[in-house]
């Protein structure tokens, strides 16, 4: 039996480098795939949570989660795909429209 | 149980690393399957069959090839060959995501102290129950959003007259 803290550090480890590089890179997709990293870092945390008090809501939670961030997928690709046709170029220092 | 726990989890953060450090979007991609793949694998060694496979199934088959679709239109390789004009402000990341690591290390090391309760593991029975009692209404909102997103995706995707 692993000890749920080792579940918990490597959740720690894999949701920080989907932090930075959500700030680290220019790439819209490249800055999506490094959220579903953070999303799945916190399902692991939620099954390490689950398993440890021995309680079904992790579980629940767990596919929550991945609805919504195939939605949120669906949608986001769906924009970037969007804004691409427009401007043809593909960087996050270029959308810069709604800064005030 | 040890040492495979610590070969996926070196799979696991490398993969992670790779997604993040890796210039090519197509190699991102790749790289993340491969994360994904890990935490499906510790999933399993938890005990925890369907969320494993859902993972595999959600993400590396329904999510993944959306990504490399959206690679495929949008020529991917050409936009972050040119010299970064914020490069100092997003190499700050680096002690930022440094710091971050550390609190979430030291609010891990504190939990380890907690006594430790009677371990049952919970069935899927029991969290299926869960799904369709206590987070009924969350479960009906899931729905009107995957119809929402649906919706939206099909305004977004549509060709401007």
């Amino acid at each position: 039996m692993i000890p749920d803290s080792w579940y918990l550090a490597v959740s720690a480890a894999l949701f920080t480098i989907g932090v930075v590089g959500v700030v680290i890179r220019r790439n819209p997709l490249v800055i999506f795939m490094s959220l579903e990293l953070a999303l799945n870092a916190a399902n692991l945390a939620l099954l390490a949570f689950s398993q440890r008090w021995g309680t079904a809501d992790g579980q629940a939670l767990v596919l929550f989660v991945m609805a919504v961030a195939a939605a949120e997928v669906a949608v986001g690709l769906a924009i970037i795909v969007a804004i691409f046709r427009v401007r043809q170029r593909l960087s996050v220092d270029d959308l810069s429209l709604m800064r005030w | 149980m040890a040492v495979a726990f610590a070969l996926i989890a070196l799979v696991a953060v490398g993969s992670a690393v790779g997604l993040v450090a890796k210039r090519n979007p197509i190699h991102a991609a790749l790289f993340l399957v491969v994360n994904l793949g890990s935490l499906a694998a510790f999933y399993l060694m938890m005990g925890f069959q369907f969320l494993a496979f859902a993972q595999i199934i959600v993400y590396a088959g329904a999510i993944m090839v959306l990504f490399v679709f959206a690679i495929m239109v949008l020529i991917p390789g050409k936009e972050e060959t040119g010299p970064d004009p914020r490069r100092p402000w997003r190499l700050l990341a680096l002690p930022l995501g440094a710091a971050l690591l550390l609190e979430l290390g030291l609010i891990v090391a504190a939990r380890r102290a907690a006594p430790a309760p009677a371990a049952r593991p919970p069935g899927f029975e029991a969290s299926m129950t869960a799904l369709f009692t206590d987070y009924l209404f969350p479960f009906e909102l899931t729905s009107v959003l995957l119809l929402a997103a649906m919706v939206g995706v099909l305004v977004l995707a549509r060709r401007r007259a």
